[in-house]
């Protein structure tokens, strides 16, 4: 069993930031249409962190033209080019599914306080 | 019937990997090798060019008197598992010798073959994905049944090979074409694409396309 979690751990991404559900954060993935390479910016809401070694993943939902529109990226992913961390949300459940059936004011995510 | 050298080796377990340009690859990892020659079997004495390969040392109260016997020949420890490997020449193998995972190379295309996994004795459905039938509609204890089984008066008989119940899996199993990942010589290890027959721990042989 070791040697599998040492062929996993060389496959991790060490440089991506610790968030948590609920944290507003801006991906940026890298997309290769044909020879050219170009990084497409992904910000919203983070639903969930899957957790795991290379099958680790997380949801980010944004509201796109009144469309909810959600993405799932693996965490460990090298299209992935980094992960900003634009704020800190306040929530109390690690899986914050219940954000698909609100709209508008009551979709807003409380935003943590420094001093909290 | 190709005559090519391999490997005996372990199934460790699976996991997911990233390859180089990104993409998601499940992989099965191997334990494999390092396999001494054992016997060397040549064309003037057994009529065949073949080598015969050990794995998974053992304690040697584990072997009985003749096993014993034809493998102290090699000079090295007792083997759970021998296994024989035709080949075209053994010119430049020696008893003793030590078959590592070498032989291999990422991105070639290998032979792998292990046990399946048991299912014991299972129905059509489950065996050879047969429909089944309806769940209502007037059906009486006739759910998962294969229907009918063959014809008439002709041919008064039911054809060789018709698909019915029976013992599912614990039968050997090869699959072919299987692409290896990455080679670690350090460790003993392949890492192969894709799944491999039997269980975690079971017992694989890895043999070169042919």
């Amino acid at each position: 069993m070791d040697i599998i979690k040492q062929i996993e751990s060389e496959h991790l991404r060490l440089d991506i930031p610790e968030f948590k559900a609920g944290d507003t954060v801006k991906v940026h993935y890298r997309i290769v249409e044909g020879e050219k390479e170009r990084i497409q910016v992904f910000q919203g809401a983070v639903l969930r962190r899957r957790r795991g070694t290379t099958n680790a993943s997380f949801t980010v939902r944004k509201i796109s033209d009144g469309v909810g529109v959600e993405r799932v990226f693996p965490t460990n992913s090298p299209f992935i080019d980094n992960v900003e961390i634009v704020s800190e949300g306040k929530v109390r459940r690690s899986r914050i599914y219940y954000l698909r059936n609100l709209r508008g004011k009551a979709a807003r995510i409380k935003s943590k306080q420094i001093w909290e | 019937m190709p005559k090519k050298l391999g490997i005996l080796g372990k199934k460790l377990g699976m996991t997911r990997i990233f390859k180089d340009d990104g993409s998601v690859c499940c992989v099965t990892v191997i334990q494999a090798g390092p396999c001494p020659v054992m016997q060397i079997k040549t064309q003037d004495k057994e009529g065949y060019n073949a080598l015969q390969l050990g794995y998974d040392a053992i304690a040697e109260r584990k072997v009985n008197k003749p096993m014993k016997g034809h493998m102290a020949k090699a000079g090295k420890d007792l083997y759970r598992h021998l296994r024989e490997f035709p080949i075209d020449g053994v010119d430049g193998y020696e008893l003793g010798q030590e078959i590592t995972v070498d032989i291999f190379s990422a991105g070639e295309k290998v032979k792998v073959t292990g046990t399946s996994k048991g299912k014991g004795f299972q129905g059509v459905m489950k065996r050879h994905n047969f429909s089944g039938s309806r769940a209502s509609h007037g059906a009486e204890k006739v759910h998962r049944v294969p229907g009918s089984i063959g014809n008439a008066t002709y041919p008064g008989r039911v054809w060789k090979n018709k698909k019915m119940p029976g013992q599912m899996g614990n039968a050997r199993v090869t699959l072919s074409n299987v692409e290896i990942i990455d080679v670690r010589p350090e460790d003993n290890v392949l890492v192969v694409k894709g799944q491999v027959p039997g269980p975690n721990n079971g017992f694989v042989m890895i043999r070169k396309n042919g």
